[in-house]
């Protein structure tokens, strides 16, 4: 292990997929100037302008273009600075590149990776705070990737990459800013695998992208008050770790999921649903979610604060849950 | 330019080819065929004429009005007609049918039901195909209701800023479903759109196959010298209704006088009364041609009609890649 910044780091898997595979290149706002996080940093100076495109404001013909490359050949990666911009994009990603692999009856496949942040707690307003995980959750033929570490965000994007189906990755941007220690040997991180991030006896605790360090901070202080929490960080929403979450409950008897996308229609609501239609017997209480209310992300941070779960308000939660 | 006699006949056999094909979809339909079908009767001229000069590893992008392309492009009838009657044979295997005929062999990677959102897709193909250098090169073909789409805009302006090996063919066939062009757009000549993005654009006679593939041979010499993008507008008509959801042939927006102007321009009879005209062909030879043509047909529904129906499980599968 080392210490690095975490941005650079995760450069550096974009680095080492574009020099593995040749047909791997980078499009997206501003990636030749490193990227607006700074997570394509040099990478520009090393592959030129080539496989490290800056594009046009153009979500939704970028988007296409990936997918026009993916079945030809290419392995493209398009960046879009903020999910709440990937909407733009909506057409390409719901109607073409998660239906093409299928709509040819298995005959092509579609090899492409977008990135986008989600994020919060940074008083961003309304259109940069987002987490729209669940809008992409609802659609067959997404792999949906939701790192919550720098460690696991670089992983996954090396398996996103050599994986032929099209990934979208939903990081958040929390991270980037910050250092720690990181594996200095290559590694991969497989889809569809979650990790057990904390064993616990009372009370499943599932929290997605940021929100697994919200959860920690939680569990550690219920640890003192004698209350045992299994935190599981899914790592993938598509596909799920079912077997995982599943035995966690039959365990726990419990479950609460977190998530900071709105509550209604949410990656809890689903995930919770599967739980129930598979383990409905072993539940002690009723699952809950915490979730933003159905409203948009407010600017200030006072307000912001309110309707944001946070670790507080999760241990809060599971001792009502455990009364 | 004056067309080679043998190309001359082969894009007239093409064209009709298509015409048969269709009118044959078009009884199957009315005896039962499942699907929503989309008829190109009227504007073979341009499908025909630009994948003329096609290599057959180019890429072309369709449309919801896709079966001319395909069968221009060199597509399998059998595999097309297994595809409509929902047979194990199928060029989708059972899950695209005629809105998403999708047979990379001959280069056609997709029909596309939603309007306009095949030509960033084909700019995609034409940047693999650059970065590749391969030489290939992308067409996207749309109608005039797609060039008011924001995705034509942004796309006409990526393959402007990246020169990219593509080929727009925009058939004008003056109609957006039921809304005319002189409604849905501020500007008539659609081709001199391109201009705003650095893209060379041509109108063309859409109803004369010879002037479509003359300005299609032009284009694609630009594009192959590595000249960029072009931008070529044919102007056509289309006889049957948006679709066969309207057996009137479009009656609540247009006049049967108005069709029958477009009739009598119709591609296939210009064709061959200017094979005539020049005695490159005789009347036993048409036949022939016509009857090689119905023999193809006729082959292909006996090979979907043979076919296995597809099993309804196979629905729950190819999502995703093993």
């Amino acid at each position: 292990m080392k210490n690095m910044n975490y941005r650079a780091f995760v450069a550096g898997g974009l680095r080492e997929e574009m020099e593995r595979d040749e047909r791997v290149f980078l499009m997206g706002q501003g990636v030749q100037a490193g990227g607006s996080y700074g997570t394509c940093e040099g990478l520009f100076n090393h592959f030129g302008p080539e496989r490290v495109r800056d594009t046009p404001i153009s979500e939704d013909s970028v988007v296409g273009c990936a997918l026009g490359a993916a079945i030809t050949g290419m392995r493209p990666i398009v960046e879009i600075l903020y999910c709440d911009f990937a909407l733009r994009a909506m057409d390409q990603i719901v109607n073409q590149l998660a239906k093409y692999r299928y709509m040819s009856g298995g005959r092509m496949s579609v090899p492409l990776v977008i990135r986008t942040a989600c994020g919060y707690g940074a008083s961003r307003g309304a259109q940069h705070s987002q987490s729209l995980e669940a809008t992409f959750f609802h659609f067959p033929g997404l792999k949906i990737v939701v790192p919550s570490s720098a460690v696991n965000a670089k992983g996954l994007l090396k398996s996103a990459v050599r994986d032929d189906n099209p990934v979208i990755i939903m990081e958040s941007f929390l991270f980037y800013g910050t250092s720690g220690p990181v594996p200095e040997e290559e590694y991969t991180t497989p889809l569809g695998k979650a990790e057990v991030k904390r064993e616990g006896k009372d009370i499943t605790l599932l929290a997605v992208s940021a929100m697994v360090s919200q959860a920690m901070k939680a569990a550690e202080a219920l640890a003192g008050e004698g209350i045992e929490v299994e935190v599981i960080d899914p790592l993938t929403l598509v596909p799920l770790d079912m077997e995982m979450i599943v035995n966690s409950v039959r365990k726990t008897n419990r479950l609460l999921v977190v998530e900071g996308g709105p509550k209604r229609g949410g990656v809890g609501s689903e995930i919770i649903s599967s739980v129930v239609e598979e383990a409905f017997d072993y539940f002690d209480c009723p699952p809950s979610r915490l979730a933003i209310p159905n409203v948009p992300i407010p600017f200030s941070s006072k307000m912001e604060g309110l309707v944001l779960p946070s670790s507080l308000s999760i241990a809060k939660e599971i001792r009502r849950m455990l009364e | 330019m004056e067309i080679p006699k043998e190309i001359l006949i082969g894009m007239y056999s093409k064209m009709l080819l298509i015409r048969l094909f269709e009118e044959k979809i078009l009884e199957l339909y009315r005896a039962g065929m499942k699907g929503l079908y989309h008829l190109t009767c009227g504007q073979e001229a341009v499908a025909v004429g630009v994948c003329t000069v096609l290599n057959p590893d180019d890429y072309i992008f369709s449309t919801h009005r896709g079966k001319g392309h395909y069968i221009a492009k060199g597509g399998d009838l059998k595999a097309m007609m297994a595809e409509f009657m929902e047979k194990q044979t199928g060029c989708n295997r059972g899950k695209g049918g005629p809105m998403h005929l999708i047979d990379p062999a001959v280069g056609m990677l997709g029909a596309n039901g939603i309007i306009g959102s095949n030509l960033p897709i084909a700019c995609g193909a034409a940047l693999s195909a650059k970065l590749r250098g391969s030489g290939q090169l992308a067409v996207a073909f749309f109608g005039d209701g797609a060039a008011n789409t924001g995705v034509w805009h942004e796309t006409m302006n990526l393959a402007g800023i990246w020169k990219l090996p593509v080929l727009f063919v925009c058939e004008n066939n003056f109609f957006q479903e039921s809304v005319p062009v002189s409604r849905h757009s501020s500007l008539q000549e659609l081709y001199s759109r391109a201009a705003g993005y650095h893209i060379p654009g041509y109108g063309v006679d859409g109803m004369d196959v010879s002037a479509v593939y003359a300005a299609a041979l032009e284009a694609v010499r630009h594009i192959r010298s590595g000249g960029g993008a072009v931008m070529l507008e044919c102007k056509t008509y289309r006889y049957h209704g948006h679709s066969e959801a309207d057996p009137t042939r479009g009656m609540r927006y247009r006049t049967g006088e108005e069709i029958a102007l477009w009739e009598g321009k119709d591609p296939i009879k210009q064709a061959k009364a200017y094979l005539l005209e020049k005695n490159w062909i005789t009347n036993a030879e048409l036949e022939a041609i016509e009857k090689t043509c119905t023999q193809a047909i006729d082959e292909a529904v006996a090979f979907a009609k043979s076919s296995p129906d597809v099993p309804a499980e196979w629905a729950l599968t190819d999502v995703f890649t093993d």
